[in-house]
């Protein structure tokens, strides 16, 4: 497991590599002067030509992505135009709320797409199984940002019913329980309504085998038939959609942010790129990558714990 | 009607009667197990031999009643020790399956659970019926494999069904099935997908554990040859029916169906050399279940049948030499050459 | 003397298997490995063997649909294995070859008469005003009927479907079939009316076959000489009555009592094998076959053995056995 786990991160290093690439060529590859470009555009050709200076842009290019390498390494990333704070600190202190937000809609995508998507694949054909599956469908097909502003109309806001208010939750804000509720679900519906759907068909498909077959000749009771025999069987190629789906998540974090105006990484990103921050957005979608990368290693694990028929090396 | 008991020189420990299962789809009924009797004799082995298609699989799934939906048992009684299983709940059910009864199947490399190692799968039996603990369960699990023959138990019992052979798997099936001390076990195709020296070892292990253990055996197949060697009765099936029931002998030296005599007839024999000759045929093919024949199954097929046997369905008889048949030649009512000899090599 | 339509020397067949960090190729499934027979001229030969024995492997690099590793492939007279690859599509106009699941080699959307018409166009054997006749004979010829040349291919049985093979494999007039368990998947009343339409298209149309199979009751019944495979190597080979009244060889003995004969009064000496068939990436050193055999020898674990005939076996008839002599005059030691 351990020699998988580093050949893994080997395998890593050129999609890492093609991340600094292409980030590193983002600025140089849009039109105009990156000097300009990094140093704002209300600079005056003075600030222009000293950024120039700074950022090494006189240097060859390799030189140059050598130096942005190094950077990225030791985790200077330059300073925002906006404020002129080191970008790293920048997302330091953000990456903590996105990280979360992302980990707890995916914990409630796969609690709830695993649990509704059983009970469809065990009720095949029967009323609740079409309601879950209508439900699921419009999960998917839900935009992120109206469903976010329809839990804060109603959860937030709320409406009085008989005697209560329903306005149980903030719409605003990251920390406490009720800030976090309303985002979560925002975020994780989605994924819930995927992983539901992809859990029905692969528990059906299990559910067929012979190896259920011998389970209930054992004398396996129906619940644990399903439950320790097909799901974990089953669940084998939910994981990898879970690991593709956290790669939409993020896209999503950006929206969901805005939404509920909480301080974190797509946050920041959108206003560095209304503000033309692009050492911001440089590093940005570095992080980004990192972390999808990052996860798609862990699902990888995930995947061969689970199954055992791979072979560890 | 005859009793299928009444071949019996010992007690029965399951009998079927008339025992119908059919899947129903839209648009119609398909009977794949028609009104099928027969009887397992206590520490012997029944034979359930037919071609795909003649219901003797859904037979032995009906047995258990782990036919699934769109399947279902609609008619019979199936008497286990004289008690009818069919009329027992599902918790019951499940008391006797894996217990009392234990089935194996054709497929050794999609029988077992991929996830869970041969020791979790097979201490599941012990757990679930004789309440082990879960240390105890593997330690019984691993005599288990030693006793059907798997080298070096102690390791084994941690791998992973995908680390073992066909064959292996298959002796790890039988533990399973054999755990709890079964007085019956189904074995459905048990060596159909081995290679025929390691199906030689199975059957031996499956007859020496026989002899030890003293259960029941209901044996299904295809293979006329794995019949003749392991079975002491036989009921051949067509098409969802019995179609000759008898001891194995009987059955084949002095076999009464034209179907049986077709069957027999057809099949090379690697013991034998035939010569240049054309193989007897069973000429056509196995109708489509949807569209049963009105009278006999075997009709359309039959070098015999007459119009009794298109209109009629027989019944199943005892002929005088004991085999109980459903074929109109040995009944009063025969309509056709009263001479006919079923058995007769017909030229061709 | 007929003459030899197939020439088959020293034949090898190793698959890669890939590993490792760079996906180099770190060891070979040996398939098969050195085997040499001749097929005649309007004869049924019989490859047997257990599965991994590599015998539809042999199949497969005779038509060259996986690219033999190395060995010589000569049919009537010509070196395949030398032949473009175009060149070898026209050759297969030569030698046809019928699979064990008819069903995965049709194509489903396609009626029979455009089945059999494709493979006509294909080989340009037929002028295009007479393969409608063409057609309507081969239905006639393996049993379907020509009023059934407008149907699918799933509105037809197993046994229907396999003629629907032969039917396509005898449209360009071959001269080898090779027939890969081609009855393996058939009920036994429909698996004798398939045997007998072949026997009967050998006769009519001076067919010679190459039958791949693990049954040997079919075997038996349908070829003249037999081959026996193990672990990528022939172990035995001659006439079938040789092979299965006077094997040789201690793992065609083994294979012959292993099967269950259909009689309740049939006494067999069985000799039962231990263990399983060793994987063929790794095959044991020497005979291939001492691992599971109760006469094996230091010799046997060392040095490999060739086929030879000795005596008391018919011309033709060949054993790769070091101690066939002694295990005969029951001599043989085991230390």
């Amino acid at each position: 497991m351990f020699q998988f786990i580093v050949r893994r991160l080997i395998q890593t290093i050129p999609v890492l590599i093609g991340v600094t690439i292409l980030t590193f060529s983002m600025v140089r590859l849009i039109p105009g002067d990156p000097a300009q470009i990094m140093a704002g555009e209300s600079a005056s050709q003075e600030q222009i030509e000293l950024t120039r200076e700074r950022l090494g842009l006189n240097d060859p290019l390799p030189v140059q992505y050598f130096d942005y390498v190094s950077g990225v390494v030791t985790g200077d990333l330059g300073n925002s135009i906006r404020n002129g704070r080191p970008v790293a600190d920048e997302i330091k202190v953000r990456i903590g709320t996105t990280v979360s937000l992302a980990f707890y809609s995916t914990l409630l995508s796969v609690f709830l797409g695993i649990i509704f998507g059983v009970f469809a694949a065990v009720r095949r054909g029967k009323l609740s199984d079409t309601l879950v599956m209508i439900a699921a469908l419009f999960g998917l097909s839900m935009p992120n940002f109206w469903l976010g502003l329809i839990l804060i109309q109603y959860f937030a806001i709320g409406r009085d019913v008989l005697f209560f208010n329903t306005g149980w939750f903030l719409a605003s804000g990251w920390g406490t329980w009720q800030q976090m509720v309303l985002p979560v679900i925002t975020l994780g519906t989605a994924g819930a309504a995927i992983i539901a759907r992809m859990t029905r068909s692969s528990m059906l498909e299990v559910i067929d085998q012979d190896y259920i077959r011998t389970a209930r000749a054992k004398g396996v009771k129906e619940r644990i038939v399903v439950y320790r025999h097909a799901l974990k069987n089953a669940l084998i190629p939910v994981v990898t959609v879970v690991g593709l789906q956290f790669g939409a998540l993020l896209g999503g974090a950006v929206i969901t942010e805005n939404v509920f105006a909480i301080n974190g990484l797509g946050r920041l990103m959108v206003g560095a790129i209304n503000s033309r921050d692009f050492p911001i957005v440089q590093s940005g979608v570095l992080v980004f990558a990192f972390l999808f990368v990052f996860v798609n290693i862990m699902v990888d694990v995930i995947y061969r714990l689970l199954n055992k028929r791979i072979d560890l090396n | 009607m005859v009793k299928a008991t009444d071949i019996l020189d010992q007690e029965p420990i399951l009998e079927v009667k008339d025992l119908q299962t059919s899947f129903f789809t839209d648009k119609f009924e398909v009977k794949a197990v028609d009104g099928v009797n027969f009887a397992v004799p206590k520490g012997k082995t029944l034979g359930i031999v037919g071609e795909s298609g003649s219901g003797k699989s859904i037979t032995s799934l009906s047995i258990l009643r782990l036919i699934q939906n769109p399947g279902k048992i609609i008619g019979g009684e199936i008497l286990f020790k004289g008690e009818n299983i069919l009329k027992k709940s599902e918790a019951e059910m499940r008391k006797i399956r894996g217990n009392e009864i234990s089935m194996i199947f054709q497929e050794p490399m999609t029988s077992l659970n991929p996830v869970y190692t041969v020791g979790q799968q097979i201490s599941e039996s012990f757990m679930i019926h004789q309440n082990m603990s879960k240390k105890e369960a593997m330690k019984r699990s691993a005599e288990m494999l030693e006793l059907v023959g798997i080298p070096s138990p102690k390791q084994r019992v941690k791998q992973y069904p995908h680390e073992l052979s066909g064959g292996m798997r298959q002796r790890v099936m039988i533990a399973i099935a054999l755990a709890c001390d079964p007085e019956l076990l189904i074995a459905d195709e048990p060596t159909t997908a081995l290679d025929v020296t390691i199906q030689a070892q199975i059957l031996e292990l499956m007859k020496d554990l026989q002899d030890r253990l003293g259960m029941s055996i209901i044996m299904i197949t295809h293979d006329l040859g794995v019949v003749a060697e392991t079975c002491d009765y036989v009921a051949v099936m067509y098409m969802g029916k019995v179609v000759e029931y008898a001891k194995v002998r009987d059955v084949f030296k002095n076999p009464k169906h034209p179907y049986t005599v077709g069957l027999l007839n057809s099949l090379p024999r690697h013991d034998i050399d035939l010569g240049d000759v054309e193989l007897q045929v069973i000429e056509g093919s196995v109708p489509s279940p949807d569209n049963l024949p009105k009278g006999c199954r075997f009709a359309p097929r039959c070098p015999f049948a007459t119009e009794l046997c298109h209109e009629k369905l027989p019944d199943l008889e005892q002929s005088d030499n004991g085999n109980q048949i459903r074929c109109w030649i040995y009944t009063d009512e025969w309509d056709g050459d009263q001479e006919v000899d079923v058995s007769a090599k017909r030229t061709t | 003397m007929p003459k030899e339509l197939l020439k088959v020397k020293d034949l090898k067949q190793y698959f890669p298997i890939k590993g490792g960090l760079l996906g180099r190729t770190i060891n070979h499934v040996k398939a098969v490995d050195g085997i040499t027979f001749d097929v005649y001229e309007g004869e049924t030969v019989s490859i047997v063997g257990e599965s991994g024995c590599g015998k539809s492997t042999t199949g497969r690099a005779i038509l060259r649909l996986d690219e033999p590793t190395a060995g010589e492939v000569e049919f009537d007279g010509e070196d395949l294995l030398a032949l473009s690859k175009k060149d070898m599509r026209k050759k297969r106009k030569d030698l046809q070859v019928i699979f064990q699941d008819p069903y995965a080699s049709i194509n489903p959307r396609q009626t029979v008469r455009q089945i059999l018409e494709e493979a006509l166009e294909i080989q340009n054997v037929v002028p295009k005003n007479e393969r409608a006749k063409k057609i309507a004979d081969l239905m006639e010829v393996v049993g379907l009927g020509a009023h059934q040349a407008d149907r699918f291919p799933h509105e037809f049985s197993g046994g229907q479907r396999q003629r629907i093979g032969i039917a396509r494999a005898l449209s360009v007039d071959p001269k080898l079939i090779i027939a890969d368990e081609a009855v393996s998947a058939l009920d036994v009343s429909i698996q004798a009316q398939v045997i007998n339409l072949m026997k009967q298209l050998q006769r009519d149309f001076a067919l010679t076959y190459l039958f791949i199979s693990h049954d040997l009751g079919v075997v038996r019944h349908i070829s003249d000489r037999v081959i026996v495979m193990y672990l990528g190597k022939i172990v035995e080979i001659g006439d079938k009555t040789s092979i299965f009244d006077n094997p040789h060889h201690p793992y065609t003995k083994a294979l012959l009592s292993a099967i269950p004969v259909p009689d309740p009064d049939a006494q067999s000496e069985r000799v039962l094998l231990e263990g399983d068939v060793p994987s063929p990436i790794n095959p044991p050193q020497g005979c291939r076959f001492h691992t599971r055999c109760p006469f094996a020898t230091e010799r046997c674990r060392v040095e490999a053995p060739e086929l030879r005939n000795i005596d008391g076996m018919k011309e033709g008839h060949m054993g790769a056995c070091h101690f066939m002599e002694e295990i005969k005059n029951g001599t043989h030691q085991v230390e």
